[in-house]
């Protein structure tokens, strides 16, 4: 095998696979909160504080560690207010939503000049350790284990354990029959109001470590639009997968894919115009929800208030 | 004999009325008992407060004599309640097994759903009533007749020594009913002791021990079957004497209004659901379409007002070929359609009066010239309506959801008769209303076949088909099978029509289907 | 048939949303003045009057700041008008910003022909920041009508793109040397400045309060309007009553598109006169949400509405020289989203009371 063609290769499916995971996290956030009937647009807002928090708490201890439980609470924190507004008070999601997503980007503003008294980017911080040089030693695919972080693992993990309690534990059930049929699920003795808000809160936690991953995992600083819209490129890949873990972490591959066409293009000495390559995720994500949407399916009663006293 | 449940001075209010006034009710062990009233006199309201769905504002329920709080379905079922809804309770993506088992999965090991075990036990049960079903099958696909028989192992699944059902006979042909019968006798003889919430006089007559009457929220009395009849149960529970026949002259027939030609059309999924539908109407005449629900009724309505494309043959209506023309072509072709849904369809519920009584022809003159509205000519119309079709509310301006559904539905019919159509697309016209309501949009449904018009009448009421047609056409698998003479036609004839079954020449009668 | 009494539902209704939108904002502030206490280490009422004064001072204190605010607000009118139209259709076009943008872009590449009169390069100018908005909204609204792909997705996408795609034409084929910009746009398309050229404000204000009217007219008076509102109140019903939901979907949001391009446009046509690298979004377009929220889609409010946030916004000038972080503004507005989006509670409850009132008749 010709062995610069090789280290481009391995090159490129490390990148893929680092630049999928804060979308596969997220993207596993979605499904969870959309099985059970809550639309979560959120995810790029909270994908934002956990992106914060991870290098906040880094800082304020110095241990990564503690970074990734701290991005664990604000996106708990955050998806609970979403959770609230959509379960208690029958918000209209989109627009709760919404407001999540102004209100977690001005927070994090807000908080960069008081922690940090600098203006859109935290000081240097602790990233999470990663024993490289032994990965890259690995039979075959060390090259590739060597280029990657503990995120990586930890996503693809997740996405086999979400699998297997959507589809085969009584929770996975019991979520799925809340999101498609609520009313059915209620009179059955289920608790529509404590299984949403599991899904939800869960969304979050999930959200937040996938901002984890792009502030602590790849980096190890938190920038200002670093999220830049990848909350809601989970949202498609979460659609384009028909709400399902494992086809949704295929469909954050091709959209981490398009994100690093650059040094594919860039190996064959294509020259496009750099916007050209910022904007072909973008562009990717709509080519493929318009081929794709009309053959998935939503759970029914997602986006759908649950009023219990409904006459 | 011992009350398995006893509920005393129930009162449970929603905002703007009381559903339940302080209302009574005892069930004895093994007994079939009907709760009896009109549509919205809160029959079900009280037995979502038994099943925990709701809780009341007022009032206290003994099981087995013992005070309980049922504060949610789970404490029901704990207490041996199973309740049958009037829209099933199904995830429609889910297996029979899955739907059984759901909020009491068998598990194997710590963390995952035994399903073979939950399959085993379902195929058991069913087999043990002699229902027909295949634990793996998907609930879309099954039929509706099926769909109640897994509501109701579902209910004995957890145990259920006390069931409630609601409305269960809508569903069901008349020989299907009597089979249910049976059913119901066949559980009383395990100990079981039932609830069923009805507005069928007749089937309260046979099937039942006891009789509650509901009305307007309030406790009217309770009777024991044997000592009352039709005429009774129904002056009882409408607090006047009814008149439950429709008057009705002969008619007078025109020429062919509408003419249906070997119609074919898909359904929401994409399975066939009208086969070759073949009729003609004609002015001055009733024709009523009788079927269990889900044999293409909807189907049919929504392919000849447009709403549904047909993937084969053709609707002419006056002689002009309107097939795949659109809702709005049609309609100004002379089409009036009261839809079998009033709220999702026949009106804008946020919208007001004002704005409703114009839904369909908004753009016509002289409400709208080019795409400017008329608000003068459109509050002419409506004060014109709300006049004539003696609608009962303050103005024109409140929304369309502050109305009574009795006042909803006549807003809707006086809007399609008011467009002065030739044909009248008739759907459910009485679903959900009370006495009063459903004897006017009847009479006003005969008015307008006297006065020339093409009336088409889609109805799973049966009783209400055989009493306001002329001639009956019975749906069954999206083809109509036979268009009867009302003189000829009978319960039983029908009945047996609806299941699939054909009538030999001499009243044979067919074997009924499943 | 009582007209007073049914005049007097709908004005007590309305008086009731406005209530509702006027507490949010209270609200929103009240919980601001928590962060400018942290952020100041002042106390509560030392910190309200901090926060109260120079948001004032910042926006209608003095002259200057008073125009520049209504410079300001003046794109978040268009905005606003243009969220307003596709939530009413129940769409959520969180686009405008991209249409905005794209409406903006090609009004400068228009505006730097040179060699055409004003009375033609003005309409044509204003003309091409339509269209673009019209198309860059189009395409969406078309997916989501005959694809049925959601337009919140299919839009988000939308800016991204628009962002890139400017900033491609920003600094390639139309860049002006030695800068991050495009040359300035001719004389001849500039729009007229009525308080002198030093002060940016313009005549595009007057365009707004008249596409403002514009737009309650053609909500609440024409049968594009009946049928716009109806597709969003209820599909289904709107289908039954022979409305094309396809169409009027596709129809929402072109308007919607055109008005945000038209924004785009007359904020460059008369403040900006050039295009810019953008590192970031304007902000005008998602302004522009809870612009519509608080105004609750009417045209008339969201022109006091977009008064309100443009003052808001322009005052985090004068927040930083008193040391309060300008991102207070956006906590601001998305507490009061928040508490919009909580109020539709409210809304439901007293639909329930309305529906009650006449069911045992």
């Amino acid at each position: 095998m010709n062995s610069s063609f090789y280290i481009a290769l391995t090159g490129i499916i490390a990148a893929t696979l680092r630049s999928a995971t804060p979308l596969i996290f997220a993207a596993l956030g979605g499904v969870f909160s959309e099985k059970s009937g809550v639309v979560n647009i959120a995810l790029e807002g909270i994908m934002t504080t956990g992106a914060f928090f991870a290098v906040y708490g880094s800082y304020a201890t110095g241990s990564p560690w503690m970074g990734i439980l701290f991005a664990i609470i604000s996106g708990a924190v955050m998806a609970a207010i979403h959770a609230y507004l959509s379960i208690n008070l029958n918000a209209d999601q989109v627009v709760s939503g919404v407001g999540i997503n102004v209100f977690a980007g001005a927070l994090t503003s807000y908080l960069i000049v008081k922690i940090f008294k600098t203006n859109s980017q935290t000081s240097v911080v602790n990233s999470l350790p990663y024993p490289s040089e032994a990965m890259a030693k690995v039979p075959i695919i060390g090259p590739i284990l060597g280029e990657l972080n503990w995120f990586v693992f930890i996503a693809l993990i997740l996405v086999f354990v979400s699998n297997y309690v959507l589809y085969k534990t009584p929770l996975g059930l019991r979520i799925r029959s809340v999101g498609e049929h609520p009313k059915a699920a209620d009179t059955l003795g289920i608790s529509v109001y404590k299984i949403r808000y599991l899904c939800v809160i869960l969304s979050g936690v999930l959200a937040a470590l996938g901002g984890a991953t792009l502030s602590i995992g790849v980096m190890n600083l938190y920038r200002e639009n670093m999220v830049s819209g990848r909350g809601f490129i989970a949202l498609a890949a979460m659609i384009f997968g028909n709400w399902k873990p494992i086809n949704s972490m295929w469909a954050c591959m091709l959209f981490a894919f398009a994100d690093t066409f650059q040094l594919f293009a860039k190996g064959f000495g294509w020259t496009i115009p750099g916007e050209f390559y910022a904007a072909f995720p973008y562009i990717l994500t709509m080519l493929v929800l318009a081929g794709f949407v009309g053959k998935t399916q939503a759970p029914a009663a997602d986006g759908v208030p649950y009023e219990k006293d409904n006459r | 004999m011992a009350n398995v449940v006893e509920m005393k001075g129930i009162t449970k209010v929603f905002p703007g009325t009381v559903a339940n006034d302080n209302v009574d009710f005892t069930l004895e062990k093994g007994e079939i008992h009907v709760l009896l009233g009109e549509n919205g006199a809160g029959k079900t309201t009280l037995m979502n407060v038994l099943y925990g769905l709701y809780q009341p504002e007022a009032g206290e329920i003994y099981i087995n004599d013992k005070k309980v709080e049922i504060k949610s379905p789970k404490d029901a079922i704990s207490l041996g309640i199973g309740m049958v809804h009037q829209h099933f309770m199904l995830i429609h993506n889910f297996t029979i097994a899955e739907n059984m088992v759901l909020g009491q999965e068998p598990k194997k090991g710590a963390l995952s759903i035994d399903m073979e075990k939950a399959k085993k036990d379902t195929k058991e049960l069913a087999d043990k009533y002699g229902f027909n079903i295949d634990p793996d099958s998907v609930i879309d696909d099954i039929t509706v007749g099926q769909q109640q028989k897994v509501e109701i192992l579902k209910a004995l699944y957890r145990g259920a020594e006390i069931l409630i059902l609601d409305e269960p006979t809508a569903v069901l042909t008349p020989q299907e009913i009597q089979d249910f019968g049976i059913i119901l006798k066949n559980l009383v003889k395990e100990g079981k002791s039932i609830i069923l919430i009805t507005h069928k006089l007749k089937e309260v007559m046979s099937m039942s021990d006891r009789v509650t009457i509901i009305r307007r929220g309030k406790y009217i009395d309770t009777v024991k079957t044997k000592d009352t009849d039709i005429d009774g149960l129904a002056e009882m529970m409408v607090g006047r004497k009814v008149n439950l026949i429709v008057e009705k002259n002969k008619p007078k027939i025109g020429d062919v209004i509408l003419k249906v030609e070997n119609l074919k059309a898909l359904d929401h999924r994409g399975l066939p659901a009208l086969r070759g539908i073949n009729f003609e109407l004609k002015a001055g005449e009733i024709l009523g379409i009788a079927g269990v629900d889900g044999n293409g009724q909807t189907e049919l309505i929504e392919t000849i007002v447009g709403l549904r494309k047909a993937t084969e043959g053709k609707v002419y209506l006056k002689g002009e070929d309107i097939t795949g023309k659109t809702t709005r072509e049609i309609t100004d072709a002379g089409v009036g359609h009261i839809p079998e849904d009033r709220q999702k369809r026949g009106l804008v519920l946020k919208y007001s009066l004002l704005e409703n009584s114009i839904l369909g022809i908004h753009h016509r003159a002289p409400y709208s010239k080019g795409i400017m509205m008329n608000y003068g000519k459109i509050r002419e119309h409506v004060n014109n309506l709300i006049k004539n079709f003696d609608i009962r509310t303050p103005n024109e301006d409140v929304n369309a959801s502050a109305l009574s559904g009795g006042n909803q539905q006549k807003l809707i019919v006086a809007r399609e008769i008011e467009k002065d159509p030739d044909m009248i697309i008739a759907a459910q016209p009485t679903r959900g209303l009370d006495v009063g309501a459903i004897e006017y949009i009847h009479k006003r449904l005969v008015a307008e076949r006297d006065n020339g018009r093409a009336v088409l009448l889609v109805s799973l009421e049966l009783d209400e088909v055989m009493a306001l047609s002329d001639r009956i056409a019975v749906i069954y698998d999206g083809e109509i099978v036979d268009i009867l003479d009302v003189k000829d036609a009978t319960e039983q004839k029908l009945g047996i029509l609806m299941a699939g079954g054909t009538l030999h020449k001499g009243e044979k009668g067919g074997k009924n289907n499943e | 048939m009582n007209k007073e009494s049914g005049n007097y539902i709908k004005k007590l209704a309305l008086f009731r949303s406005f209530f509702i939108s006027l507490l949010a904002i209270i609200l929103a502030l009240f919980i601001s003045i928590f962060f400018v206490m942290w952020a100041k280490d002042f106390g509560f009422t030392a910190s309200a009057k901090l926060l109260f004064t120079s948001i004032w001072k910042g926006s209608f204190g003095t002259k200057v700041n008073f125009i520049e605010t209504l410079v300001f607000s003046t794109p978040l009118i268009f905005t606003g008008l243009a969220h307003s139209v596709a939530f009413k259709t129940g769409l959520f076009n969180i686009g405008v910003e991209g249409q905005f943008i794209m409406g903006s872009t090609v009004a400068t590449l228009i505006g730097l022909i040179p060699g055409i009169p004003a009375p033609i390069h003005i309409p044509l100018t204003l003309g091409g920041g339509i269209l673009a908005g019209m198309v860059w909204a189009g395409i969406p609204g078309y997916l989501k009508a005959r694809v049925g792909t959601n337009e919140v997705v299919n839009t988000i996408m939308m800016n991204f793109i628009a962002m890139h795609l400017t900033n491609y034409l920003v600094m390639g084929p139309f860049h002006k040397p030695s800068s991050a910009s495009t040359p300035l746009i001719q004389q001849s398309a500039r729009l007229y400045r009525f308080l002198g050229s030093n002060n940016r404000l313009n005549v595009s204000l007057f365009i707004g309060l008249a596409l403002a009217i514009v737009v309650y007219i053609l909500l609440w008076k024409t049968t594009i309007g009946y049928e716009i509102r109806a597709v969003g109140l209820s599909p289904s019903s709107a289908e039954y009553g022979g409305i094309n939901i396809k169409k009027n979907i596709i129809l929402a949001m072109v308007i919607s598109g055109a008005i945000a391009g038209m924004g785009g446009a007359t904020h460059t046509m008369g403040v900006q006169l050039q295009s810019i690298q953008l590192f970031g979004f304007t902000n005008f377009g998602f302004d522009g949400i809870a612009v519509a929220l608080v105004a609750k889609s009417n045209p008339i409010g969201v022109i006091f509405s977009a008064i309100l946030f443009g003052a808001l916004n322009y005052s985090s000038g004068t927040l930083m020289l008193y040391g309060i972080p300008k991102t207070i503004v956006y906590l601001i507005q998305g507490i009061i989203i928040l508490f919009i989006a909580g109020e539709y509670m409210f809304r439901k409850i007293a639909d329930r009371r309305k529906k009650g009132a006449l069911v045992n008749e």
